[in-house]
C-alpha cells in the first residue's frame, strides 16, 4: 500500500501487543501536561501491554516502564500505528 | 583534609527528592536508622519526616524525606510540599543546602524527568542511582562516568535495601563544597528569553527566580493555587509571556517537558546500554496471573480474605492477652486501693479507656503489615488497576479502594491512608464515607444484638445477618460517595494516570519501621482522645452519687448524669423503639462503639462480667417495657444494628478527620449526615416494619 502519511487514531482503540507512536493530544491542558510529564511526549513509542479484568483501564509500556490510564483519557491521545 | 566548610556552623541540610517507588524511604532509613522525627508540615496534612545522620568525617547532618513526586509542576498536596520546600517557600522550613535526588536505575528515563527539574533549582544535587542490581538483571548497563559528566553532578550507584553504596553516599554528601549542577536541559531560545524576562519581574528576594519563572510559564490555566502564590503583576507578566510564546508557535505547557525529555534522551543514549528483548520479565509473568480476567480476581479476593482472616482471627489471641493484662491490672488496683471514687476513676475511667485503645493495636499492626507488604511489593497498584472500573462508577479513583478497605479494621488508619489521593475533592469524599465501612469496634455490638435477635438460630443465619450489616455499610459508603460526587463535591471522575511499578521483594526492615511509626501515630491520635472521653464518660456515669449507699450499679447509673441524659434523649429515640436505657448505651458509645456492650452490662445490672454474652443476652431479652411488652423486639434489634452501621459514634475518628482536613467543617458535616442516615435507617426499619405488621 502506498499510504502517503499514516493516519492518526486514538490510543484507546489499540489492542494488546500493538505498538505505536504518539502524534498529538485532544485533551485539556491539565491532562495533557500530566501525560507529557509521565513521558508520553509527541514521538515517543509505546506498546499496549494489557487491559484490566473489567476492560478498563489499560496499561502501556513506554520509556522502559509501565503506565496505566483510562480509555477515556486514552481516547484523547492521538497515535500512529507502527 | 577539611571535613566541613568552617563558615558553615549548622548541620548541612539534605533533602531527599524522587519519584514514588524509587526507594527514597529505604535510603532515608538506612542513613538515619531510628533517629527520625515524624510530624506534619504546618497547616497541611502532609507527613514530614526528618532524621539526623553523620557524614563520613562524623559531621552532623539533617535529612528531610520529601514526599514522592513526579514533577515540580504539582498535582497533589504532597507534591506541593516537595516543591515549596525546594523553592524555600514554606514558612518555618529552611531551604535545603543539598538535594539528594534518588532515581530507580531500572526506570531511568522517566525518573530523570524530576531530576532535570531539580537541576534547574540552582541548588547542589547529588544523584543516587538506586536498585542498580534490578537494572542489571533486566540487562541495563549504566555507565556512571558518562552519567556524571552528562548531568554535571556527583552520581552514586546503590542497592539501598542491601546497604550497597551507603559509604560512597556518605562521602559524596560530606564533600566540603558541593558545586551547583554544571548542566541542565536546554530550552528553546525564545522560551529561555521569556524565562529570563519573567524572572526579572519576581521580587528581588525570590531565592530561585529562574525556577519559579519556569514553573509559572509552564502552568496551565487551571492551576490557581500556584498563581495565588504570586502577585497579580507577576501573574499578568506570565500570561503575557505565554501569549507571546503561543504566537511564536511554542506551547508553553509542552515545550519545557519536551525539551527535558529530549535532553534526557541524549543523556541516556550516552550512558545507558540496554540488552533488547529477552522475553517476559519477572513482573510481566507475575502480571499474567495478578491482572488476569479470572486469576486476577481470584488472587485479589484471596489476598483480601487472607488480610481479613489475619485481622479478625489471628489478632484475636493477642487481643485477649491485652484484655487479660488489663483485667489483671484492675485486680491489682482493687487489691491495693479501698473502694473509692479514685479507684473507680482508675479502673473504669483510665484503665478502661487505655485498654480499649491498646486492645486494637494487634489489628492495627496486622493491617499496617499488609498495607506495607502490598505497597512495597508493587501489588497495591494492581489492586487499584483491577478495582478502578468499579470505583469510577461512583466517581472515585482506584486509589480510594485501599483507604476504604482499611476502614474495615478501623476508620482512623483508613482516613490517614487517603493522603495518596491526589485530588482534594476525591480525598474528601473518601474521608467522608470511610467510617461507613463496618470497623472492628462494631463487631461486639453486632454480635450482641444478633445473639439477642436470633438466640436459637443456626450459625449460618447469624453469619448471614452479620454479613448483611457489612454489606449495608459498603452499600451506604458507595451510595453516599456517588451522591457527594454529584452534589456537594461535584467534580469529574479523577483522571487515572498510575505507574505500575515492577514487583519487588519488600524489605522487612522498612515494613517493620513503618508498622512501628503508624502504630505510635494511632496510639497518639486515637489514644489521647479516647482516654479523655473515657474519663469524661466515667464521670457522667458516676456523678451525682445516689443518696442510698446500698444502691445497685444499675440504680446508680440511672440517676447519674448519663442516666439523666438517657432520659432526656428518650423522646428523640422513642420513634426508633428505644428507651432511655438504650440512650445511655448510645451516649457511652461515643468513646468507642464496643463500649455499648459494657454499658448495657451496667444498665441491666449484670452481676458478673465474665466476657460471655449469654448472661447479658438473657437479661436484655427479659427486659420489659412499662406495659409488659419486651423492649428488644426483632425490629428494635435490627434497627439498633442498622443504627450502629450508619452512625458516626467515634470521637477519635472525628478528631482525626479534623486533623486531616484542617477544619471543623468536614468532621461536623460528616457527623451530622451520618447521624441523619443512622436515625433514618433505624426509623425506616422500626416504623416501616410495624406498618407491615411486624414487631
Amino acid at each position: 500500500m502506498t499510504a502517503p502519511a499514516p493516519a492518526s487514531e486514538a490510543l484507546s482503540g489499540f489492542g494488546v501487543g500493538e505498538r505505536g507512536k504518539v502524534a498529538g493530544f485532544a485533551l485539556e491542558p491539565e491532562q495533557r501536561q500530566r501525560l507529557l510529564e509521565m513521558g508520553l511526549t509527541v514521538g515517543v513509542q509505546f506498546e499496549v501491554v494489557r487491559f484490566a479484568p473489567m476492560g478498563d483501564p489499560m496499561e502501556i509500556k513506554l520509556r522502559g516502564y509501565h503506565l496505566s490510564l483510562r480509555k477515556k483519557e486514552a481516547a484523547g491521545v492521538q497515535v500512529v500505528r507502527i | 583534609m577539611a571535613a566541613t566548610d568552617p563558615t558553615q556552623e549548622t548541620a548541612r541540610r539534605v533533602a531527599i527528592a524522587g519519584n514514588p517507588n524509587c526507594g527514597k524511604s529505604t535510603i532515608f532509613n538506612a542513613l538515619t536508622g531510628l533517629r527520625q522525627k515524624v510530624g506534619n508540615y504546618p497547616g497541611v496534612t502532609v507527613e514530614r519526616k526528618e532524621g539526623s545522620f553523620h557524614g563520613s568525617h562524623g559531621e552532623p547532618m539533617t535529612l528531610l524525606d520529601l514526599p514522592g513526586s513526579y514533577s515540580l509542576q504539582v498535582r497533589s498536596p504532597d507534591e506541593a510540599v516537595a516543591r515549596d520546600v525546594l523553592l524555600g517557600r514554606l514558612p518555618g522550613e529552611a531551604r535545603p543546602d543539598v538535594v539528594l535526588a534518588v532515581v530507580d536505575a531500572s526506570n531511568l528515563e522517566r525518573n530523570l524527568y524530576l531530576v532535570a527539574q531539580l537541576l534547574e533549582l540552582d541548588l547542589p544535587v547529588v544523584l543516587v542511582l538506586n536498585m542498580v542490581d534490578m537494572a542489571e538483571q533486566a540487562g541495563t548497563r549504566i555507565d556512571l562516568e558518562a552519567l556524571r559528566s552528562r548531568l554535571g553532578i556527583p552520581v552514586v550507584a546503590m542497592v539501598a535495601t542491601k546497604g550497597v553504596g551507603l559509604v560512597e553516599l556518605r562521602q559524596a554528601l560530606s564533600v566540603a563544597t558541593l558545586p551547583r549542577p554544571l548542566h541542565r536541559a536546554p530550552m528553546p531560545a525564545l522560551f529561555e528569553e521569556e524565562v529570563g524576562r519573567l524572572a526579572g519581574t519576581l521580587p528581588a528576594d525570590a531565592v530561585a527566580a529562574r525556577a519559579e519563572a519556569m514553573l509559572l510559564l509552564g502552568l496551565h490555566g487551571g492551576a490557581l493555587d500556584e498563581l495565588a502564590h504570586h502577585s497579580p503583576e507577576v501573574v499578568e507578566a506570565a500570561r503575557a509571556a505565554q501569549h507571546r510564546l503561543r504566537d511564536a508557535e511554542i506551547d508553553p505547557v509542552s515545550a519545557p517537558v519536551d525539551a527535558r525529555y529530549f535532553w534526557i534522551q541524549t543523556v541516556c543514549d550516552a550512558a545507558v546500554a540496554k540488552a533488547e528483548g529477552g522475553g517476559l520479565s519477572f513482573s510481566d509473568k507475575m502480571d499474567l496471573v495478578f491482572t488476569h480476567r479470572v486469576w486476577g480476581w481470584l488472587s485479589f479476593l484471596g489476598t483480601m480474605a487472607l488480610m481479613f482472616f489475619c485481622i479478625f482471627w489471628v489478632a484475636q489471641g493477642p487481643m485477649d492477652w491485652i484484655d487479660d493484662l488489663f483485667g489483671w491490672l484492675r485486680g491489682v488496683v482493687e487489691g491495693r486501693l479501698p473502694e473509692s471514687d479514685l479507684r473507680s476513676l482508675i479502673n473504669d475511667g483510665v484503665l478502661a479507656g487505655v485498654g480499649g485503645v491498646v486492645k486494637f493495636l494487634p489489628q492495627i499492626l496486622i493491617l499496617y503489615f499488609f498495607l506495607g507488604l502490598l505497597e512495597d511489593s508493587g501489588y497495591m497498584a494492581r489492586a487499584a488497576f483491577i478495582m478502578d472500573r468499579m470505583m469510577s462508577r461512583v466517581g472515585l479513583h482506584g486509589k480510594s479502594f485501599i483507604p476504604l478497605l482499611s476502614s474495615f479494621a478501623c476508620a482512623i488508619p483508613g482516613i490517614m491512608a487517603t493522603r495518596t489521593i491526589e485530588n482534594r475533592k476525591d480525598r474528601l469524599v473518601t474521608i467522608l464515607v470511610a467510617p461507613l465501612m463496618s470497623c472492628s469496634a462494631r463487631v461486639p455490638v453486632y454480635t450482641l444484638m444478633i445473639a439477642v435477635l436470633l438466640p436459637a438460630s443456626a450459625l449460618w443465619q447469624k453469619v448471614a445477618l452479620m454479613l448483611a450489616m457489612y454489606l449495608l455499610g459498603v452499600g451506604a459508603a458507595f451510595g453516599m460517595a456517588w451522591l457527594f460526587k454529584k452534589t456537594l463535591l461535584r467534580s469529574e471522575t479523577p483522571m487515572l494516570l498510575m505507574e505500575m511499578p515492577p514487583y519487588r521483594w519488600p524489605s522487612p526492615r522498612s515494613i517493620a519501621l513503618r508498622m512501628w511509626e503508624r502504630a505510635l501515630l494511632f496510639l497518639r491520635r486515637a489514644g489521647t482522645v479516647i482516654l479523655a472521653l473515657s474519663v469524661l464518660l466515667w464521670a457522667l456515669a458516676t456523678y451525682p452519687k445516689p443518696a442510698d449507699p446500698q444502691a445497685t450499679r444499675a440504680e446508680a447509673i440511672a440517676q447519674s448524669f448519663a442516666g439523666r441524659m438517657g432520659h432526656a434523649l428518650e423522646p428523640a429515640i422513642r420513634p426508633l423503639g428505644y428507651d432511655w436505657k438504650i440512650g445511655i448505651g448510645l451516649i457511652g458509645s461515643f468513646a468507642a462503639r464496643e463500649v455499648f456492650v459494657g454499658t448495657m452490662g451496667i444498665v441491666y445490672n449484670l452481676e458478673q462480667e465474665t466476657g460471655d454474652i449469654e448472661p447479658l443476652r438473657d437479661l436484655m431479652q427479659a427486659e420489659k417495657r412499662a406495659d409488659g411488652t419486651p423492649v428488644y423486639t426483632p425490629l428494635v434489634c435490627l434497627g439498633l444494628m442498622v443504627f450502629y452501621v450508619l452512625a458516626m459514634q467515634c470521637v477519635s475518628t472525628v478528631a482525626v478527620v479534623y486533623r486531616e482536613t484542617n477544619s471543623w467543617r468536614w468532621p461536623l458535616f460528616q457527623t451530622a449526615y451520618m447521624t441523619v442516615l443512622a436515625y433514618g435507617g433505624a426509623l425506616i426499619v422500626y416504623q416501616g416494619g410495624r406498618m407491615l405488621g411486624w414487631q
